[in-house]
């Protein structure tokens, strides 16, 4: 068929928004808020959910200085409730998923020689109705109290068990904004994750084989399938609670017959492998700077991968270990204690490919790399904590309890945050041109260090001596006041951590070192175009000949491929 | 390798992927709740099997694979007949629906609030038949822009992807007939 001619109507919208572009701060926005570009879209994501981690940071200050004595009366009991509710909530939903995605669209095109993602407009609707569900959740503060009268923003808790969620027992529209919040993110994930998936199966360049591919975009490609799985789950949950608060359906409704214990299955079902869905890309960022700061190739590239998808498949089937005191029986209990202390399994061996990457190494400790080596030893206790509560009976002991909080922000704080800034300072000079200041990123990585170990080490005592979690007060004759006091200090070094962190950023964008286009002398392929890169990413598709597409280029006379 | 027709695989497999997940959650809540209604009236009272619809649904399947052949083969008269003829067997299915769902709103009085049965029941085969609008919307597209000539050989691979979903939505179809109809009565 001949290629019929271009009608010339199509080129005039194209000149109308060129001619109508006022410069200045308005064109800028409106360049912003219409891209499509997934370098723009995957800064956006990742400023977005640093804005929740400060928003998210200050529920939690809050809710630690009620408890950093007995019987202090700052904070109320329902306003706490509310508190623990949006912090879980926010962190999970709007700083762990757009940073961790965020990072996924600015990385993986580049990093695997591609121009964008696979379909760049399902691209913008998932982050922008991210960002909404965001905001929804945080107009509860106005509408769930100005439409009925009855709580603001909700109570329920990030998990909100049954029944407590039904008409009869949250009544107003406070928990219904956390559902459809929820609900509404959820969706753009799981757009994201198709977007990610056929991107990185069909958009490779040229060489780029699944076993060259970069080790983090193996981890992007695990956690976009798990997300398929796992996360419409949730949706049907939610809208069967959806369901029953409006139109009186009886899913969780235990005076019908419902069951509360369901809800818990469908949350942890989608629950438990979202935590390794925000931590396996974690494990990406490192896989990634650890060689580089070490001047080696990664060691066991693919035991390294095979033992990213193993977690993933094994993470599917670990969830009621979040339901032991239920009462599920001996088999169930037997069967999820045994995945769980499996996926310490495929864990391990990473730890080992990373000790591995550094043993010998010419290390260069720079701040990726400083924040890499904490992650190691921090994200090794969450593991052993993660194996001791996967012990049913030891779990009975402790479920509900300061040990299980001190156990999961120890993955989620000392691991995956810790993971984020060692991938923020080593991709910052990528996407700005410019680099963060060393010295400061020093500073910032020693008070986040003390100030996390001050507050999580500590928690895991009250937690041992019997402090329940989600209590706004406690008496004074428990022996739990010292140590709260103590896990308490250890919060402001951490705001001061992030409060320099923001200025370093601010500062930088504008005075920092130029970056040029390699700075850290890496080997993979976004390292191969300008700091920050064009519109088009490439202006040829780079050769990939191994796993180390830079290095080949640099030294022909030596490439990796033969020893591949 | 035409790569943005393969995208568009990867995306649709993607998607049904996921739309695989979200049903499988209202299934294991229906089996679930089997014979747990504290009242009745119990499935086997109330319903009655929908063969009709069924049958209509599932050649249905045939005729959108025609549809996608015949368009690929550059045929767009064809095309176009297969699915006209598609879109007439899914709205014969959406009919036999509503019948039956009027039959146990209107004659039987079980509702979504009714027992746990209401409970699952309406969700279930609520959101199977939001999926066969959807897929309908989406065939009626195709259909309209065939009836206009503005559908070519070079969009087979498009009508190809709409095929799969109503192929899934058939699927399941077959698993909720499974489940509800045959073993829940």
């Amino acid at each position: 068929m001949a290629t019929a001619p271009v009608p010339a109507p199509l080129s005039t919208p194209h000149d109308i928004i060129e001619a109508s572009s006022p410069s200045g701060l308005a064109a800028t926005l409106h360049d912003w808020v219409v891209t499509v570009d997934h370098k723009r879209l995957g800064i956006m994501y990742v400023v977005t959910g640093l804005v929740f981690l400060v928003i998210g940071g200050v529920e939690a200050f809050l809710m630690r200085l009620q408890l950093a004595q007995s019987g202090l009366t700052l904070v109320p009991a329902e306003t706490f409730n509310r508190l623990f509710t949006l912090h879980g909530t926010t962190m999970v939903f709007l700083v762990g998923i757009p940073i961790v995605f965020g990072f996924a669209n600015y990385l993986v095109p580049l990093m695997i020689g591609a121009r964008d993602l696979a379909f760049p407009r399902l691209n913008a609707f998932g982050f922008w109705i991210l960002l909404f569900g965001g905001v929804l959740l945080y107009w509860s503060f106005v509408g769930g109290d100005g439409l009925y009268g009855a709580g603001s923003a909700p109570a329920v808790g990030w998990f909100a068990y049954a029944p407590l969620t039904e008409r009869a027992f949250t009544p107003g529209n406070a928990t219904d904004y956390w559902n459809l919040s929820v609900l509404v993110t959820g969706f753009g994930t799981i757009a994201t994750a198709i977007n990610l998936i056929a991107t990185i199966a069909t958009m490779r360049a040229p060489g780029m084989t699944l076993g060259r591919m970069p080790v983090y975009v193996w981890t992007v490609l695990t956690v976009s399938a798990m997300t398929l799985i796992i996360l419409p789950p949730l949706s049907a949950a939610q809208i069967m609670l959806l369901l029953d608060r409006f139109l009186g359906a009886h899913y969780f409704d235990t005076q019908a017959g419902g069951s509360a214990i369901i809800w818990q299955h469908f949350f942890w079902f989608f629950g438990h492998p979202e935590v390794y869905i925000l931590m396996v890309p974690g494990f990406g960022f490192v896989s990634e700077i650890i060689p580089v700061f070490s001047r080696k190739v990664i060691f066991g590239y693919v035991t390294l991968v095979a033992a990213t998808v193993s977690i993933g498949a094994v993470a599917m089937s670990t969830w009621a270990h979040h339901m032991f005191t239920v009462g599920m029986g001996g088999t169930l209990n037997s069967f999820f204690a045994a995945s769980t202390m499996l996926v310490a399994v495929p864990t391990g061996v990473k730890i080992f490919n990373w000790l591995g990457t550094l043993y010998g190494g010419k290390l260069r400790f720079r701040t990726p790399l400083l924040f890499c080596c904490a992650f190691l030893f921090q994200f090794l206790c969450a593991g052993l904590t993660g194996v001791m509560l996967a012990v049913a009976p030891f779990d009975w002991q402790l479920t509900d309890s300061y040990f299980v909080v001190a156990h999961f922000h120890f993955v989620l704080f000392g691991a995956l945050i810790f993971t984020i800034f060692a991938a923020l300072y080593y991709w910052f000079p990528k996407a700005t041109g410019r680099m963060l200041s060393e010295r400061v990123g020093r500073w910032v990585f020693w008070l986040l260090v003390v100030g996390f170990n001050v507050t999580f080490v500590t928690m895991h005592f009250p937690g041992v001596l019997g402090m329940p979690r989600r209590i706004y007060t406690y008496p004074a004759d428990r022996g739990w006041d010292l140590l709260n006091l103590v896990t308490t200090l250890g919060v402001p070094l951490q705001a001061l951590a992030v409060l320099i962190f923001v200025i370093n950023v601010v500062y930088s964008l504008r005075h920092g070192a130029p970056a040029g286009d390699n700075p850290w002398e890496a080997w993979t392929l976004e390292w191969a175009t300008t700091s920050p890169p064009p519109a088009y990413n490439f202006a040829t598709v780079p050769p990939v000949t191994s796993r180390r597409p830079l290095w080949d280029a640099q030294h022909p006379d030596d490439p990796d491929w033969p020893h591949e | 390798m035409n790569s943005a027709a393969s995208r568009g695989r990867a995306g649709v497999i993607g998607f049904i992927v996921a739309e695989a997940s979200l049903f499988g959650v209202f299934v294991v809540a229906y089996l679930f709740y089997l014979g747990k209604s504290v009242t009745g009236p119990t499935p086997r009272e109330v319903l009655d099997l929908p063969i009709v619809g069924t049958l209509c649904l599932l050649s249905s399947s045939v005729t959108v694979a025609l549809a996608a052949r015949a368009l690929a083969a550059a045929r767009v008269t064809r095309a176009g007949f297969w699915l006209f003829v598609t879109v007439v067997l899914g709205l014969a299915f959406l009919g036999s629906t509503a019948r039956e769902w009027r039959r146990l709103i209107v004659d039987r009085g079980l509702t979504i609030g009714t027992n746990l049965f209401g409970t699952t029941f309406y969700p279930l085969v609520g959101l199977h038949a939001s999926h066969v609008i959807l897929g309908l919307i989406m065939l009626g597209l195709c259909l309209a822009l065939a009836c206009s000539g503005a559908l070519k050989a070079i969009h087979a691979e498009r009508v190809e992807l709409v095929s799969w979903y109503w192929h899934f939505v058939d699927g399941v179809w077959v698993v909720v007939f499974t489940v509800v109809y045959v073993i829940g009565r």
